[in-house]
């Protein structure tokens, strides 16, 4: 932008350019999905600092540490000894499980992506109040950032799963690897409401963090990662109760990338039809998105008062 | 500062009956929370920080908005800025808006100069490639020099308010909102900052500026809306609305001032302060070369042992001080102090500058300890013929030595 220099010039300019720019009413009520639109327009307006937001967030991470970005992979390959260790072999998890340390390393990937997210977006408008009490910005961003970050933690432990399913044979080529798209694409989708909601909760009620902590242990333990679904289907049968168990959405997200990274001749056992319910997760979640978004925009109205 | 001449000034900012509810609320855990359910009203409390605020601001206007605290300035600033939504009424503006509410607000301690430079130029809503074309301008600015690839936490806190304006200011804002950070960094600084500020007015943006600092509305205002309760009190050229405001802070004072009476014990007391011109009465302006005479009514249960003297002080409203001094100076000795006295102190030929000044009258005993304080006990204004600013008065005669 070159401004002319002559300061009168700039005036007359600058008054000819805001004759042209309509007035905007600041937070204005139209139709819920017209507003949405809107908002989501101003989200993907602001991409470049949502970026510079994640950034933000990934190098404050460890700055000053000696290990770095090393510390997101020791968290949870320490997880995979332990389940590895004391599930799989001294609770003899592993004798049903072939691959049992690419099993676990799988779920615990994708239910990662999941927990970060959720933890991450859940105090993100709180940790965020200097910034929040004294900008304007599309407050969305702080959430979605939470879930940036995540991602990119994620994709560095997919590297290793990848690497790690090459060396020790389970990964094959095929179509089964495109499971995992659905699955990373489901658990964006529920990680991304839920964690606008939780986020605008919790500046109201601080305990939301909290509660987020607990219900991501039950959760981890509420779906096949460490144990086989087919343990669980001899235990509740084929009853509504495994129908349940099953269609959470967490559940299908890690059914379908263990599916993806594992060797489909070790023939595990699934439950049917897990791309149609995963379908159905994806568009539920979509739906459920869309209100998030909407009981978001409600609220952060009065999010710089309440913090 | 003036209205520009041929170009004509669209609306910028239009704000209509506006009105910005707080709930105070007393439980704030879900226990709490839960305990008083049911019968949540008692335990909230409305506040209306501001109550149907109309008025719309033109381009290259700058705007004070001023008023004691709590009165809303702040409230109606973030209502603008879009920062909070109003309770009722709508705000619409049109351009770029800048909000300098507190500097840094952006700033990660953890990262450098640098990176928080285009950080926080992309949360003012600059992209990357417009913060790159500037950067320059903006590390010249702010003066940090080499330092800016240090993580900021190790800056002192001038450079962080420093290098935060720096970027502030380089948004290229068409509306920018200012809260009482001009009062920040050193002398230097602040002139450049005020500099900048000026520049802004000539390229026509407008800037809305909320401040306690009455001398700064008068020297960079073209206009000042005087908030009270949260609601406009006036909205005017900056000299009516600044006397307005002095008036409602001298109603505050006079308020506090007969609580404070109320209290008071039996111990020597101050009693009464009067002030006014010699030959005039009291509340007429004083004009320059007028007598000015103080008198001071006093009062004690117990008797006050000799030693003890007064002290007398003039300040302007901006709480400088204008003028002080004390009997002991003056080498007067005022003897034991018993039951009721009266003295008089009277300056020879004053001249104040345009204003309003404070007098306030303390009884000292013989160490230096104020037995008792009468701060702003009385208050007088002085003529104000429009030449000029300041504490002092002078007549003011201009020749050009060169025509």
């Amino acid at each position: 932008m070159t401004a002319p220099k002559d300061p009168a010039e700039a005036r007359a300019t600058r008054f000819a350019v805001l004759e042209q720019t309509p007035l905007v009413v600041i937070g204005s009520r139209s139709g819920a999905v017209r507003q949405s639109a809107r908002q989501l327009r101003d989200i993907l307006r602001r991409r470049e600092l949502l970026g510079l937001l994640i950034r933000r967030d990934l190098k404050a991470r460890y700055k000053g540490s000696a290990l770095g970005f090393l510390w997101s992979f020791i968290r949870p390959l320490t997880q995979l000894l332990i389940y590895y260790v004391v599930v799989g072999h001294f609770l003899q998890a592993a004798k049903g499980i072939p691959d049992f340390a690419i099993y676990v390393f799988c779920g615990l990937t994708i239910f990662g992506l999941f927990s970060e997210t959720m933890s991450g977006a859940a105090t993100s408008i709180v940790s965020n109040q200097g910034l929040i009490k004294k900008i304007a910005l599309p407050r969305e961003i702080f959430p979605l950032a939470s879930v940036g970050s995540a991602l990119f933690n994620f994709g560095i432990q997919l590297l290793v799963l990848i690497v790690a399913a090459i060396l020790t044979g389970s990964l094959v080529f095929g179509a089964h690897l495109l499971y995992a798209i659905p699955a990373i694409l489901v658990v964006l989708v529920y990680a991304a409401g839920l964690g606008l909601v939780l986020s605008a909760a919790n500046v109201y009620l601080r305990d939301v963090q909290y509660l987020v902590e607990i219900a991501l242990m039950l959760l981890l333990w509420a779906s096949p990662i460490i144990y086989s679904w087919t343990m669980v289907q001899g235990v509740l049968g084929n009853g509504p109760l495994l129908e349940i168990y099953t269609n959470n959405p967490v559940t299908l997200s890690v059914l379908a990338f263990q599916t993806a990274f594992r060797n489909p001749e070790v023939g595990a056992e699934y439950p049917e039809h897990l791309l149609l319910r995963l379908a159905i997760a994806g568009a539920v979640g979509l739906v459920l998105a869309f209100f998030a978004q909407r009981a978001f925009a409600r609220m952060q109205g009065s999010f710089a008062q309440e913090l | 500062m003036t209205q520009a001449t041929g170009t004509p000034a669209p609306d910028v900012v239009v704000v209509d009956d506006v009105a910005k509810r707080f709930v105070i609320r007393k439980d704030d855990s879900l226990k709490e929370r839960l305990v008083t359910l049911g019968r949540g009203r008692r335990h909230r409390e409305d506040f209306w920080a501001l109550d149907g605020v109309t008025f719309s601001l033109q381009a290259g206007t700058t705007i004070g908005l001023i008023g004691h605290n709590g009165s809303g300035k702040s409230t109606l600033l973030k209502v603008i800025g879009g920062i909070l939504e109003p309770t009722r009424g709508t705000v619409a503006t049109r351009g770029r808006v800048a909000a300098l509410l507190e500097l840094g607000a952006g700033f990660h301690p953890d990262l450098t100069g640098r990176e928080n430079v285009y950080l926080n130029a992309s949360i003012l809503g600059l992209s990357r490639e417009e913060a790159a074309a500037r950067f320059d301008e903006i590390l010249e600015f702010s003066g940090i020099g080499e330092f800016i690839d240090t993580q900021v936490k190790f800056y002192s806190s001038g450079m962080y308010v420093r290098l935060a304006f720096a970027v502030a200011v380089h948004t290229d804002p068409d509306i920018l909102l200012v809260d009482e950070v001009l009062a920040v960094g050193d002398e230097a600084f602040q002139r450049k900052c005020l500099d900048k500020i000026r520049e802004f007015q000539q390229e026509g943006r407008t800037i809305v500026l909320v401040t306690h600092s009455l001398g700064q509305v008068l020297e960079l205002c073209d206009r000042a809306i005087v908030l009270h309760h949260g609601s406009i009190a006036a909205d005017d050229e900056p000299r009516a609305a600044v006397a307005i405001m002095r008036d409602l802070l001298e109603d505050r004072r006079r308020e506090e001032a007969a609580d404070r009476d109320a209290a008071r014990a039996d111990g020597p007391q101050i009693a009464s302060v009067s002030v006014a011109a010699a030959g005039r009465v009291i509340d007429e302006p004083v004009y320059p070369g007028d007598d000015l005479d103080i008198v001071i009514g006093l009062r004690t249960g117990a008797s006050l042992p000799p030693g003890w003297f007064l002290g007398v002080q003039i300040d302007s409203a901006l709480g400088q001080v204008v003028y002080g001094t004390t009997t002991r100076r003056l080498g007067v000795d005022l003897g034991a102090l018993e039951g009721v006295r009266r003295v008089r102190l009277r300056l020879e030929d004053t001249r104040f500058g345009p204003g309003k000044y404070f007098v306030n009258v303390s009884i000292i005993d013989e160490v230096g300890r104020h037995i008792d304080d009468a701060t702003q006990a009385a208050s007088f204004s002085t003529s104000d013929d429009g030449t000029a600013v300041g504490v002092v008065s002078a007549q003011p005669h201009f020749t050009d030595l060169d025509a």
